[in-house]
Parts: C-alpha cells; sequence; structure tokens
C-alpha cells in the first residue's frame, strides 16, 4: 500500500536529499513538504500525509515541539525526528514524545528501517 | 543571509552551504555536551558574504566585552579559518564545566590556555572534518591558537587577503544554559576559496539530490 510522507525541513536540499531517498524506497509512495513547523502544522490540519520526518534545528519551533504538537493532533502517526545532534537530550526528548530519530544526513539504510517500522504500524492499526 | 554580495552563489548553494555547516556544529555540539555533561543549544546558522569590515561590525554588535577565540587555519581545496569565539568572562566557565568544578581557581587559570585550546580544537576539527568528508575532499587543518582581542584582531590576522575584501562568514550560536556559558563558532574564506567552493557546492548538491552536476 502507497502511504503519504511529510517531509518538514528549514533546507531546500535536505527536502531534496529525502525525496531522493524516499524515491529509491517506495517509487510509489507520495511526499508533501513543508519548510516550517507553521506549514506542517496546517497541513496536518488536512490530515494529508500519514508519516512524518522532521527536522530539528529549524527557525521557529524546532522539530521536537512540532513532534509535540502533531502527536496531539494525531497519537498514532510515525513520526521521526531527523538531525546531527545526537545529544542524549535530544534524544531522550524524541523517544518521550514517541518520535523515532535519525541521524543527519539522512541515508536510505535509516530511512528504510524507520519507513518498515512505520509501515508495520500502520498496517496494523488498520485490522 | 541577508548581505548583498550573496548573489556570487545561488539560492541553492547558500541552502547546502548552510545545511553542511548545520550538521558540522550539530556533531560539534554533540562533542561538547560529552565533555561539560550538560545540554548544549545552538541556533539556526547564518551565512553571509559581507565585506571583512562588516564581519567585523557583526561581531562587535553582538559581543561588547573583550573576546577569546580558538583559532584554526584549514587548508586544501578550500583555505580559511575557523573560529571558536567567547567572551573573556565565559572562558573560565567553560574549563571549570569541563574539569569538573572541583578545582581551584588559580588551576583553572593556570589550565585555561590549554583547556581552550582543546576544546577548539575538538569542536573545529569535528565541524570542519564532517564538512570536509560531505564534499569529498580533505582539508588540512593546523594546530589551535588561543587569541585575545575583539572582532577586529581575530578579522585582520596575517596573512591579509590575497584578493577583494569579501569574506564568507557563516555562525551559529552555542550556548550551555545551565552554565551560563555562549559563543560563537564562524568561518571566514577569502574569494578564491569561494569559486572553489561553488564547485565543491555543486558537485555535493547533485550527489545529494540524485542529479548530474550542471
Amino acid at each position: 500500500m502507497a502511504y503519504k510522507l511529510l517531509i518538514v525541513d528549514d533546507s531546500k536540499l535536505a527536502r531534496m536529499s529525502a525525496a531522493k531517498a524516499l524515491n529509491a524506497l517506495h517509487p510509489e509512495w507520495t511526499r508533501v513538504e513543508a519548510a516550517n513547523a507553521d506549514e506542517a502544522l496546517a497541513l496536518a490540519k488536512g490530515g494529508s500525509f500519514d508519516i512524518a520526518l522532521l527536522d530539528f534545528n529549524m527557525p521557529g519551533r524546532d522539530g521536537l515541539d512540532l513532534a509535540a504538537a502533531l502527536r496531539m493532533e494525531n497519537p498514532t502517526m510515525p513520526l521521526a525526528v531527523v538531525s546531527a545532534n545526537h545529544q542524549d537530550e535530544i534524544v531522550a526528548r524524541a523517544k518521550a514524545i514517541g518520535a523515532a530519530f535519525l541521524p543527519k544526513p539522512l541515508t536510505e539504510a535509516s530511512l528504510r528501517t524507520f519507513l518498515q517500522g512505520a509501515v508495520t504500524q500502520l498496517e496494523a492499526a488498520k485490522t | 543571509m541577508n548581505a548583498k554580495p550573496l548573489e556570487l552563489l545561488s539560492e541553492l548553494q547558500v541552502d547546502a552551504l548552510t545545511e553542511l555547516v548545520n550538521i558540522g556544529v550539530s556533531r560539534a555540539a554533540a562533542s561538547l555536551r560529552e565533555m561539560v555533561q550538560e545540554q548544549v543549544h545552538l541556533s539556526v546558522p547564518s551565512v553571509q558574504l559581507v565585506t571583512r569590515g562588516r564581519a567585523i561590525e557583526i561581531l562587535a554588535e553582538r559581543e561588547i566585552s573583550n573576546l577569546v577565540a580558538v583559532h584554526q587555519v584549514f587548508e586544501g581545496d578550500i583555505s580559511g579559518r575557523a573560529l571558536l569565539i567567547f567572551p573573556e568572562p565565559k572562558s573560565l566557565e567553560l574549563v571549570r564545566a569541563i574539569t569538573g568544578g572541583d578545582l581551584p581557581l588559580e588551576d583553572i587559570i593556570e589550565l585555561e590556555q590549554e583547556a581552550l585550546a582543546e576544546t577548539g580544537n575538538i569542536l573545529l576539527n569535528s565541524c570542519l572534518a564532517t564538512i570536509a568528508n560531505m564534499l569529498h575532499r580533505s582539508l588540512k587543518m593546523s594546530l589551535p591558537e588561543v587569541l585575545r582581542g575583539d572582532a577586529r584582531t581575530f578579522f585582520s590576522l596575517a596573512p591579509p587577503p590575497e584578493a577583494g575584501d569579501v569574506v564568507m562568514f557563516l555562525y551559529i550560536n552555542f550556548e550551555v544554559r545551565k552554565r551560563d556559558i555562549s559563543g560563537y563558532i564562524a568561518m571566514i574564506m577569502d574569494l578564491p576559496s569561494l569559486t572553489a567552493l561553488t564547485h565543491l557546492l555543486d558537485e555535493f548538491i547533485a550527489r545529494t539530490t540524485g542529479e548530474l552536476a550542471p
């Protein structure tokens, strides 16, 4: 089944990089992009994606604040915070929100693992 | 990102450069977190191509007190300087945080120079090595040097710029809130390196997005 992935990053290049990895793994999936937390939340109100990848260090609200806000909207959506900043506090906060933590630069291998878990979770929720 | 000479780089090149710095500094912050055992907060990085004079003004607007900097020169396809800059009163606090906080003041003062050089070395190397790896190039880094002075001292180091008076000024603010420590990482490159950098950025963009370089 094809899902829709939200990619949030203030860097266009980082969004292109995530899109490239997604395309290699699941060419049939679609994606939506947002450059900041506000845009992402506006998309969330429309319920227009199934899984979200969130950059951590962004102007305005950071990726962890955004993850928490998305969690309020949808308690079960698979979320991942993406950052090179693997400080214990940041990884722990992601975990507390129920989001995965993926290292930046994002690799196909780490995205694959996250998406496999996400698909399993989404399929299980349907039955 | 509001300086005029930025049109030397395309929007996507500036984006790619900012993202490289962001990843480099994020890794460096994780190293610093291990050293001080407290969370390190980072700002969103800013990249500007500005005149040397403007770079001095920007730094002077932010910090009025005397500054301490750890300085390293990098050389390779691109050459320049990377600086870790603190207001002078914060540098002792940083040493205190790293050494664990039990040392008497006179020992901290004695250790300051060495501890600053080592901290700067770890942070700047972590940042520059990440950037070099992502650009698929190697950079040779000099030994760290501790400098004291103000923005003008740091941005007017010998040798003088070869051509033009434009420098690329990247800065990012970091803070250890529990320790009241804050500072900047800045990188300066002169124009000849900037031309080389645009080629490296194009290659990096092509690799990242899977498209052929223009």
